[in-house]
């Protein structure tokens, strides 16, 4: 049988796809504008009336209004800075120079950059803590027996109770007269760090164990060394379940920070929140909103980002990733 | 006399239960020559695959044991490799790498880079795979994936070849055309092969000698048969054996006359 080659493209099914893939969350969305709108102008507040979309969106832009005069403010200082020093190396070629850093406040954008520097940071020392332990417990029933119950135990424990702990430690421990870090970062990454390590560990654990039985007989028929079997057999097998908890870590540890940066006044987005909360202006409502869109788009991009990953290091490409 | 090739001397073996032992298999005595194919057959659930995991040292046997040229079996080894049911191929890897992680660990310092290629490739080819060497495990099918199970364990130059049920998973035409790739390989190999097998036509057209296994618990050899079938053997030829036929239905008698399973006897 012949297969004719389609002479036309089909419009009307191209047109559909296109509806369905983007013309139903844009209609969502804007329903979605809409309820808010009309029922943000409903509730009177000490602060006003809530912001609708419209405030929101203004006040954004004002973040980033702000952010770059700040910048200007920032470049300008510096620039005082040097031509001043230029005039004083033209008077005496030997003269001191020095270069003060600025003083100025921390940005809107510079608090995202905070926030996904501390986030990343006390990811990663959560991963690289826990995906060994999840291995060796994973491969050994003793261990596992005598990890899991302190696991299961402090799994449930949230961000607010570590905290105080924490950060007394920190004070204790971290004592250093040129910190490379302030206490703030050390505090939140570590509690960061506290909340992703349970369900790393969990799946790591869980992926390790429960690799084919006929893959280990098979490792067994071979006499693989054991480090040679836990590199060809145990971690690509495990590797789908790893990630998966690498992400659902992620993202705990995205709504971690934010709870932690209020309370360690780590200069991110929660310390943002806070501020604003602090603040009581008119504007202070809508600029926590601002805060809410950013928080909820950078959790998704790094959810997509750790998907991606996924995708990439998983063998079995026909699992559908979602 | 020759020395004896594969002993497997007054098996016993008992698995613990939380209401006291269970007996699986009670004193399997058999000697297998070298170069002997060996069909192991018995109803599903008779012990034939534990019988298998002792000789592949997985499994260590409760009294008595296995013996592999004077040695005595006592783990796992290449020595015995073993087709199993699913193929247990690494999914992540292709069929060359699957081949290639067993030869390399057995042939390590005693074969050059390139001749280990050669090795990988040659048994690849002698289960007709050299067409898809490089595919991994998900893009080929069934057959073929058992087709680099099998070129796996032969690539590991074994003693003994242990099949566990090696077509069970495959459908009947992909079944026959695997059996006539064994045949030829066999022919040229000449291993020392243990199968298990549920299937009569398959036992009766591979093997030199069938081994009938009583029903569990307790399970031990019920009958051996020998089958003394000239080779090359040819399926469609032997379809109007009188001999072959008649072999046939000794295997058939002992399975559904003598051993009929207890619950399908009511």
């Amino acid at each position: 049988m012949m297969f004719k080659k389609p002479e036309k493209i089909n419009w009307g099914m191209l047109l559909n796809n296109i509806f369905h893939k983007l013309g139903i969350p844009v209609i969502a969305a804007g329903i979605f504008m809409v309820l808010w709108s009309v029922t943000a102008s409903h509730i009177e507040t000490s602060l006003g009336q809530v912001p609708g979309p419209v405030m929101v969106w203004q006040q954004a832009m004002t973040l980033y209004q702000e952010h770059k005069d700040e910048r200007k403010k920032e470049a300008a200082f510096y620039a005082r800075q040097e031509k001043r020093n230029a005039a004083k190396l033209l008077k005496d070629p030997n003269a001191k120079t020095r270069i003060r850093s600025y003083p100025g406040k921390a940005t809107y954008i510079d608090q995202i950059f905070t926030s996904i520097t501390t986030v990343l940071t006390g990811f990663i020392i959560a991963a690289l803590i826990a995906i060994p332990i999840g291995i060796i417990s994973g491969l050994n029933g003793t261990i596992y027996n005598a990890i899991n119950p302190l696991i299961q135990t402090f799994k449930p424990v949230s961000p607010l109770a570590w905290l105080p702990i924490v950060t007394i430690i920190v004070s204790a421990v971290y004592v250093s007269d040129d910190p490379m870090f302030s206490k703030s970062f050390v505090t939140s990454a570590i509690t960061v760090t506290l909340c992703t390590i349970w369900p790393i560990i969990i799946n790591t654990t869980v992926g390790v164990s429960s690799v084919d039985k006929d893959l280990v007989n098979v490792s067994k028929v071979l006499r693989l060394h054991w480090f040679t079997h836990v590199v060809k057999i145990v971690l690509p097998s495990s590797i789908p379940m790893m990630f998966a908890g690498l992400r659902v870590s992620l993202g705990i540890g995205w709504m971690v920070l934010i709870a932690a940066e209020m309370l360690a006044q780590n200069p991110g987005l929660g310390k943002f929140v806070w501020d604003e909360f602090q603040n009581g202006s008119s504007n202070s409502m809508a600029r926590i909103m601002v805060a809410v869109f950013t928080i909820g788009i950078i959790g998704y991009v790094l959810d997509r980002f750790m998907l991606t990953l996924q995708r990439s290091v998983s063998w079995d490409k026909s699992a559908v990733l979602r | 006399m020759a020395q004896e090739h594969l002993n497997l001397t007054h098996m016993s073996i008992e698995f613990p239960t939380p209401s006291g032992p269970f007996k699986a298999l009670d004193d399997i005595d058999l000697l297998i020559n070298k170069g002997e194919f060996v069909s192991l057959i018995g109803h599903s659930g008779c012990g034939k695959s534990t019988v298998l995991n002792i000789v592949a040292g997985l499994y260590q046997a409760t009294t008595g044991g296995v013996i592999l040229d004077g040695k005595e079996v006592n783990e796992p080894g290449p020595d015995r490799a073993v087709v199993f049911q699913n193929h247990s191929l690494l999914p992540w890897l292709s069929a060359y790498e699957n081949v290639e992680l067993a030869v390399k660990q057995v042939f390590k310092g005693r074969k050059t880079r390139q001749e280990m290629k050669e090795w990988i490739e040659h048994n690849l080819h002698l289960v007709h795979m050299d067409h898809a060497m490089h595919k991994r495990p998900s893009e080929i099918s069934g057959g073929m994936k058992q087709r680099v199970g099998i070129a796996r364990a032969l690539a590991m130059e074994p003693k003994v070849l242990l099949m566990d049920e090696p077509f069970g998973a495959l459908d009947a035409l992909t079944r026959a055309h695997m059996q006539d790739s064994l045949i030829e390989i066999q022919s040229r190999l000449n291993n020392t092969v243990i199968m298990i097998t549920h299937d009569v036509d398959e036992a009766v057209l591979l093997s030199d000698r069938i081994v009938m296994m009583t029903n569990g618990p307790a399970a031990t050899i019920g009958e051996v048969l020998d089958i003394e079938l000239p080779r090359p053997r040819n399926r469609v030829e032997l379809a109007d054996n009188k001999d072959y036929n008649h072999l046939r239905a000794q295997v058939l008698k002992f399975l559904y006359e003598r051993q009929r399973k207890p619950d399908e006897a009511a």
